[in-house]
């Protein structure tokens, strides 16, 4: 396997601009403990959260991040699993990302809990019939896996392992999606949720956010880091961005197509598409125009999708787009009231059953819990590329035949 | 000479301890003592095990017992968090009942003591019954908490 | 916590029951037994307690059976903050028919369901229903993930979310918990009944066990029609209303 000769090496980490970075990020996880701390002494009653809108913008966040987590991890897959040599140099960064990424979103969502203090309840006391508690086997399991799997790609020694390791990992991230999409998929009770299309949804946007967040480390690492990459490299990556965001549109459109072949759900998508609510604006604006069309006509630009800051801006844009379906979908699907009474009009109720939907208004907390989240995951994998090689010595990347051009 | 030096230690000792006890008040150094029951359980043991085991194994004669009460509901009342603190919490001189963050109250007393944080009082009711029946104020939480 | 906690002991307290019937004078004790049950007899699945609401007696505008039930558990209102954190056990709906314009005012609570998605959701295993029916959270190993929240059809839940006082002796309630109605189980226990029920001077909600025939609940149910909110989920909830 010539993969074998390509080298790597650890982050340099001793410039000033390394510490700024891990200090800045320090910063922020520190910020977002301060909220999850103020959160949990004075309990929910600060946060936009209430008992209409159960879940809010710490779910966002942390459904952002697993979500990349498990999409990241499918540049190591394609070398691995479909043996394209061109992503072997790559794969080493996309494991730890996989890891960082689904670490930072697990704490986010933890430390929302309303008592954190009772992890331990939650890694002994399982109810086996809850998806969540899949999960939560899901997501550790995930993690192993994905560690064995780094471990064999550093291990010489070990490595017959390599293919199957990768086809695990490969296989355990599609569950580990689908897990995630279920969670919302499984409930009968809210009309924005009960459909199986969640899941495959949820994996193509898997795909999109974990390709976006692995281009933009990608680049941060090796502009920073001041290592060589040429533009071409990043040509077949920003490809499969442009596919996945098809994909993506793809069953967005099926998932409104078949609520609305069902009278009874029109509500819903007027609700969500049309009513001029804010979930209105954030998916046509935010994930359609923003997150979806200028992206897609960036990355096929034959000019600015050529260049590293055309790239940088889509993959920016991608994650707008991501934090705006996922915001559409899970914090609308709850505003959306429920139906409990069939056929009869809601005049009042002392639990605002007659409301056409509900407000939720995020606080300042729980953003900066999740920007917490976020931090702390980049912090992690700053950290791990200072520790160990993680990063292809550009120079070594003639071993796999990979043309001038593309490494620069 | 030897037994006069020990001797004198000794009394050294005793006199640093009084000062010890003595500056309780200030609240550096004290021995917990949990108010007495309203009344025995039974004559033999005094509560509904001997004491000594009571001391040891409260925490778990709780712990099953709620499970009992609450996923099969039984509702004896021997080893009921809510019979303990009808029992063993009781009144001051001015008929008010202590609060749980207080010495005076009969689980904090020695929680507090042995430092090991109680954290059923953030849901149970720290008065006996009767204290909600009849309205019988409780006193101020004091300041340190 | 694993053995103690677990619901799903279903033979042990088989066996039990079976014990105590034969124990005790058959004829006494199991007449008995849908009133007051011993203190230290476990409930089993041959009693199913639940509710009929007659909508035809519950009267617009009357709060009777929520001021009884915060008064009960202690759910005090906080008016400083918002009240959509603020706990809600049962509420009072009025309704207008689409199509007809005919009128309808019911409480709704904890439906009490008998396949309840809270439970089925519940990473812990916190929310669980009792062998007689009765949906409960055990607050002590209820991590307040709000998954239940989302999956409870009715809206049933509260999170509690500020640090609580003065709770009740016999309805602990914390923050960082999800609660809902009880069913007054600590009345129920006791032989009494709910605390909406007797609060209730219409004589609007019946209360009682739906397994045994000659229950009032189940004479009536047997004779007059009464439907499930969201009967289409088939959860075959223990709350059922009529002159809806």
């Amino acid at each position: 396997m010539s993969k074998h000769n390509i080298t790597f090496e650890e982050l340099q980490g001793n410039s000033t601009g390394f510490y700024a970075l891990v200090g800045i990020l320090g910063a922020l996880v520190a910020m977002g403990l301060f909220a999850a701390y103020t959160m949990e002494h004075h309990g929910h009653v600060i946060t936009g959260m209430d008992n209409q809108v159960v879940w809010g913008l710490p779910h966002i966040f942390a459904i952002f991040l697993i979500l990349s987590a498990s999409g990241v991890l499918n540049v190591a897959s394609i070398g691995s699993v479909f043996r394209k040599a061109f992503y072997h140099p790559l794969a080493r960064l996309s494991g730890l990302l996989a890891i960082t990424l689904l670490v930072g979103g697990l704490v986010v969502l933890v430390l929302d809990l309303g008592r954190p203090d009772r992890l331990i309840v939650a890694m002994t006391s399982y109810n086996f019939k809850s998806i969540f508690t899949w999960n939560v086997f899901l997501y550790n399991g995930f993690i192993g896996v994905v560690g064995v799997y780094l471990w064999v790609m550093m291990d010489r020694s070990l490595q017959q392992f390599y293919r199957p390791m990768g086809l695990i990992a490969f296989i355990g991230r599609f569950i580990l999606t689908t897990g995630t999409g279920s969670i919302f998929g499984f409930l009968v009770a809210r009309s924005a949720y009960d459909t199986a299309i969640l899941a495959p949804l949820f994996i193509a946007m898997s795909l999109v956010l974990g390709m976006a967040v692995f281009l933009l480390v990608l680049i941060a690492s090796c502009v920073w880091g001041k290592r060589a990459m040429g533009i071409a490299f990043l040509e077949r990556p920003k490809n499969l961005l442009s596919l996945f965001l098809v994909a993506v549109f793809y069953l967005i459109t099926v998932y409104f197509i078949t609520n609305l072949y069902v009278t009874k759900q029109h509500d819903l998508v007027y609700f969500l598409l049309a009513s001029g609510s804010i979930y209105s604006y954030l998916f046509w604006i935010g994930y359609l125009a923003l997150g979806t069309v200028i992206p897609l006509a960036i990355l096929y630009h034959p000019i600015v999708g050529k260049t590293r800051n055309g790239i940088i801006a889509a993959a920016s844009l991608v994650v707008v787009g991501g934090f705006s379906l996922l915001y559409t979908i899970i914090i609308g699907g709850q505003a959306f009231p429920l139906e409990i009474f069939s056929g009869m009009e809601v005049i009042s109720s002392g639990f605002f059953d007659e409301r056409a939907y509900h407000p939720y208004v995020p606080s300042v907390w729980e953003f900066m819990l999740g920007i917490g989240g976020i931090s702390f995951a980049m912090l992690l994998t700053v950290m791990g590329m200072r520790i160990l090689p993680f990063l292809f010595v550009p120079s070594s990347l003639s071993a796999i035949h990979l043309s001038p051009e593309e490494i620069d | 000479m030897r037994y006069w030096l020990t001797t004198l230690g000794l009394l050294f000792g005793l006199a640093l301890s009084v000062v010890v006890v003595a500056g309780d008040d200030e609240g550096k150094s004290w021995i917990p003592s949990p108010p007495k029951a309203k009344q025995a359980a039974n004559e033999q043991t005094q509560c509904v095990e001997p004491v000594d085991v009571m001391r040891r194994m409260h925490g778990s004669y709780l712990k099953h017992h709620r499970d009992k009460t609450m996923y099969l509901g039984i509702r004896t009342k021997q080893y009921s968090l809510v019979q303990c603190i009808n029992c063993h919490v009781t009144e001051n001189e001015q008929g008010e009942y202590p609060s749980i963050q207080s010495r005076n109250h009969f689980c904090n007393s020695c929680h507090e003591y042995a430092a090991v944080k109680l954290d059923c009082f953030q849901c149970h009711a720290t008065r006996p019954e009767e204290a909600y029946e009849n309205q019988v104020p409780m006193v101020k939480p004091e300041g340190h908490h | 916590m694993t053995d103690e906690t677990n619901p799903n002991r279903r033979e042990f307290i088989k066996n039990t029951a079976i014990v105590a019937g034969v124990a005790v004078a058959p004829g006494i004790f199991l007449h008995s037994v849908s009133q007051a049950k011993p203190d230290e007899h476990p409930v089993d699945n041959s009693v199913r307690w639940g509710m009929l609401i007659d909508t035809n007696k519950c009267t617009t505008g009357c709060d009777d059976c929520v001021q009884a039930c915060n008064k009960e558990h202690g759910l005090t209102i906080e008016p400083s903050h918002r009240a959509e954190t603020q706990p809600q056990w049962i509420r009072k709906v009025e309704l207008k028919h689409k199509q007809t314009g005919k009128q309808t005012s019911l409480p709704v609570m904890c439906q009490h369901c008998e396949n309840p998605p809270c439970q089925d959701v519940c990473p812990t295993g916190a929310s669980f229903k009792r062998e007689d029916g009765i949906v409960l959270v055990d607050k002590h190993i209820c991590i307040g993930c709000r998954y239940c929240m989302m999956a409870c059809p009715y809206k049933a839940r509260s999170f509690v979310h500020e640090t609580l006082t003065e709770q009740k002796p016999y309805s602990p309630r914390g923050k960082g918990t999800v609660e809902s109605c009880t069913m007054c189980v600590h009345k129920v226990d006791k032989g009494e009944n709910p605390a909406c029920v007797t609060s209730c001077t219409h004589g609007a909600i019946v209360f009682g066990d739906l397994n045994d025939p000659n229950s009032e609940i189940s004479q009536k149910l047997a004779t007059e029609q009464s439907m499930a909110l969201r009967e289409g989920l088939k959860l075959n909830p223990g709350v059922r209303y009529q002159g809806v």
